[in-house]
Order: C-alpha cells, then structure tokens, then sequence
C-alpha cells in the first residue's frame, strides 16, 4: 500500500518546526506504524536526508516510550493501542496521515517526535512510592489482599507513563496519568500509610510541572493505551479533599 | 493558608467549579419551576409565590449573597481554567480529533466556556430587566387577598415576552444554559469525587435528562405569552 505522510520535523528544542510530506510507496498493512516509520527513514538515509527521530523500545505496548500524535489522535484511531502496536491495516491504501509529537508545555520538543517526558519522572519522585524499611524483604503473603482489590490495583498499575493522556487532553493535564500512579498504591494496604501525603505531594507537583487544569473531557481515557478510566481521578480528588480536611 | 492553597491547587479549583456549580444548578432549578407558577389558572399565583419568597427576610438575602459569590467565583475560576489551557500548551496541534467514546468532550463539554460567558452576560441584562426592572413605583402592583398591595412581576414579565427580542432570546440561553448543564451536572460529580465506574453512565445520561428538563422548563413559559395561548 501508498502512504503518505506529512511529519513534524523540527531540528531542535528551539528551532521552528513544519509539516513535511512524504510518501512510503512499499508500505504492508502488517507493518506497525513505527515500522513504517522505520522504512521511511531507511528511504531518507539512502537519499541522504536526516531520518525522522522517534522514541520507541519494547514495540510490544509495555515500556511507554513510543507516543506520537497519529491522524490527530494520541497513539493513533486504533482504541487501546500503543503506537507500536498500531498495524497499517488500520489506515487505507492512499492515506495521508499526519504525524506530530505530543504537545505540552511540560513535554518540550527535543527534536522531531521525540519531546522530553522527564516531568512524569518528577511526579513519580514526589511520592509515587510506598516507604519500606530495607533489610530482609516481608513476607509477600503476610498481608492477604481480595482477589478484587488486587484486580482494581493491577487496572490503574497498567499505566505506562506513556503521556497520551496529556497529549490528547485539551488543556494539558496531567491528572490521568498523576490518578493511576496515586489509585494503584492506595488500593493496597502497603499504600494507605502514606496516601494523604502521597497525594498532596504529587498534585502540587503535577501543579509545579506546568500541566493544565482537568475539564472532565475524558479524552484521556479515550487515547490511553491500557485503558485506565476517569474513576482514579475522581478517587485522586476524594483522598485529597481527604487529606486536606484531616490536616 | 493551607486551606488556600488547597483551593487553588489543581484539585480545589475543580471543587470550586463544581461545587458553585452545583450550587448554581439548585438555584436554576429552583427558579425554573418557580416561572412555571405563571401558568397556574390562579392568575395571582405567581405573584403571591414572589412575595413570599421576599417576605424570607434575612434567609432570602443570606440565599441571594451566597447566590451572588457562587456565580463570581464560578464564572471567575471556569475562566482561569479556560486561560491556564494556552499556557500548558503554548504550541497547538496542526491536526487535532477528539478520539470519542468513552470521552466526553461532545459539543456541550467544548463549549463551555462559550455558553458559560453567554449565562454571564444574559445574567446581567436578566437582572436589569426583571429583578431591577420597573416595579411598585413605576406603579406595576396588584392587590393581593389577604396580603395587600405587592409588586405586580407577572404584568412586567407578560409584557416583556410580547417583544420577539425577549421571546426568542430567552428561550435561545435558555437551550444553551441546557447545554451548559448537560457537561456541568456530570462534570460536577466527577470533580468532586463522586463518580464510580459503576454510577458514572448513569449520572452522565441523567445529566442530560436534567439539562432537557430545565432548558425545555424555562423555555415554555415566554413562548407560551408571545403566542398568547
Ligand atoms: C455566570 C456565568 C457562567 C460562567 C462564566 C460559567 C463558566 C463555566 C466554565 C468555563 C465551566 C467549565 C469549567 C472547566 O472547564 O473545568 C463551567 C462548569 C460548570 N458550570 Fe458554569 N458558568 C456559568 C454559569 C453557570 C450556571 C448558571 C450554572 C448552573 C446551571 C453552571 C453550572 C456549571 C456546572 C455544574 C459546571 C461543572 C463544574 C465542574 O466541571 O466541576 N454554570 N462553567
Ligand atoms: S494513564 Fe494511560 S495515557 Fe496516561 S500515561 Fe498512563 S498509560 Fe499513558
Ligand atoms: S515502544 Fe514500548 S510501548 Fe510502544
């Protein structure tokens, strides 16, 4: 299949940017996105061109570090699904698709597709952790935990700090991604310990960061690769009214 | 101090929003079924029923203040929110597409910030025109039984409504204060933490039961005078 493709290109953090459009003339629908990507790149460098730079690692949806704006839509029109594993049979033969980075004042471009993520790491350092004392590990069955509650922690740690959630969101906001890693420790027993703490913490940083307020568009829940629903924001806000008013 | 901060981290400006707007939809609510007394058979009904809401004293008053801060500091943090979107994304996407279900940013989510800026400035002529409109002095008074002589709204709004500027005006804010509502009402539960997987597709259609309701409520009663029904 033909596809063309009109991409950000952007030499860099301070450089000015423009679409640029190309075409991929031995594109396969079993290709995934990056994949095609690769093929472009392989065109730009036997033609002398700087390829397109791009993030990306496991290419099976785990690690996170692809993300790209596809069509105009985080990780591209496929739901649940990470750019890398976003197959060409999603597009049609003559397709033009734009590709952009994600965009936020807290993500700055450091070339082309790849913007610098780092302010999700800062959140995590806030608190995004439970205190341990070292020395000989618990024992892992020590504090039974239902079947259910271990489900629901294992929903919101699915999260891969991808960013999508920000890219996709109107305003900018981070407070998908700041609800899943607060939601899967609180569920726990491990993480009630801290949690008002915790949570203050990673909402001011969140705050601290530059990202933008939530309207409750859910567009986040829409592009995110594994799902994770609004519900941890609304549990986000509940702990911190929670911590607030116990001091 | 503390409480301050709170208030203004990203998380109380969401409790602000939502819980003034919620205060708001009460009042709206109120208000809507309150007009719906001018078309009681009693012809006196809606006139009775805003003196007694008058004669309150000290409660109606606490109630228009508490009213009053609701709607400033509503309108002033939903405007901030609005304004704090371009700093958090100083470079915009050349294509953007809302990725759909489960989102929720339909027309009613993404114009918010519209309808909310209309309610804002209707709000004010809405007050000038009926609440500091003409009244006992400009002689607009009726004799109640048992009560005596009170100012007579239900004359000052038959008239308003046989202008097709008020007519078709209202019941226009009327359809987008539903709008307002249909986002609003969900969105005010979920800021405040009161949304559950579970609850949350229920609240969300009852949301635009409501904001149906009300625009539909408000929007009967001008049409019904200019039509002269
Ligand atoms: C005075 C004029 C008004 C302005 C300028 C205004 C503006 C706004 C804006 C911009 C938002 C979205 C906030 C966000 O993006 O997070 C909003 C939300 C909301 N508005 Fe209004 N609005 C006004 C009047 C009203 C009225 C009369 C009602 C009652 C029916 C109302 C009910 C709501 C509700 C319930 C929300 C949801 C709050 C939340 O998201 O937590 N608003 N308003
Ligand atoms: S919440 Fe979803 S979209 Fe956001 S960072 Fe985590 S996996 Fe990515
Ligand atoms: S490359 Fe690891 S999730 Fe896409």
């Amino acid at each position: 299949m033909i596809i063309n493709l009109r991409i950000w290109r952007q030499e860099g953090p301070d450089s000015p940017g423009k679409l640029v459009d190309y075409t991929v003339h031995e594109a396969s629908e079993h290709m995934s996105f990056l994949e095609l990507l690769d093929v472009l790149n392989e065109q730009l460098l036997a033609d002398g061109d700087d390829p397109v730079e791009f993030d990306s690692d496991c290419r099976e949806g785990i690690c996170g570090s692809c993300g790209l704006m596809v069509a105009g839509i985080a990780h591209g029109p496929r739901k649940r699904t990470a750019v890398c594993q976003l197959h060409m049979r999603s597009f049609k033969d003559g397709d033009t698709i734009t590709v952009e980075p994600f965009r936020a004042h807290a993500f700055p471009v450091i070339r082309d597709l790849v913007v610098d993520r780092s302010a999700f790491d800062r959140i995590i350092a806030a608190h995004g952790y439970v205190s341990v004392t070292t020395g000989s590990a618990p024992d892992a069955n020590a504090i039974p935990i239902p079947k259910d509650v271990a489900d629901e922690a294992m929903d919101y740690a699915a999260c891969i700090g991808c960013g999508a959630c920000v890219a996709a969101c109107p305003n900018g906001s981070a407070s998908l991604f700041t609800a899943a890693k607060i939601a899967h420790l609180a569920q726990l027993p491990q993480g009630q310990v801290e949690a008002s703490q915790r949570v203050m913490a990673m909402v001011d940083q969140m705050d601290a960061e530059g990202f933008g307020d939530c309207s409750n568009y859910a567009e986040c829940e829409a592009v995110c690769p594994k799902g994770i629903s609004i519900d941890g924001i609304a549990g986000m806000r509940r702990a911190y009214m929670k911590g607030v008013l116990s001091g | 101090m503390k409480l301050m901060n709170a208030l203004l981290s990203p998380v109380g400006r969401k409790v602000l929003t939502g819980a003034t707007g919620i205060g708001l939809v009460a009042f709206v609510i109120a208000h809507m079924i309150g007009n719906l007394t001018y078309l009681s058979p009693d012809v006196n009904a809606y006139n009775a029923y805003a003196y007694k809401l008058m004669s309150l004293g000290w409660l109606f008053y606490t109630i228009e203040i508490l009213l009053a801060l609701c709607f400033l500091l509503h309108a002033a943090v939903g405007i901030s929110i609005r304004v704090r979107r371009r700093k958090a994304r100083p470079v915009g996407y050349k294509f953007y597409k809302s990725a759909g279900t489960p989102g929720k940013s339909g027309y009613s989510a993404r114009s918010m910030i519209f309808t909310g800026i209309i309610l804002l400035g209707f709000l004010i002529l809405h007050l000038n025109s009926f609440k500091y409109g003409p009244g006992v002095a400009e002689g607009y008074t009726v004799e109640l039984a048992g009560i005596g002589e009170v100012r007579d709204l239900r004359r000052l709004m038959t008239e308003k409504f046989q202008e097709p500027l008020y007519a078709f005006g209202y019941p226009l804010v009327m359809i987008l204060l539903g709008m307002h509502m249909r986002h609003g009402v969900w969105s005010a539960l979920q800021s405040l933490g009161m949304m559950s997987r579970r609850l949350s597709p229920y609240l969300y259609t009852t949301a635009a039961i409501l904001g149906i309701l009300v625009a539909v409520g408000f929007l009967f009663v001008p049409l019904y005078i200019y039509f002269g029904v």
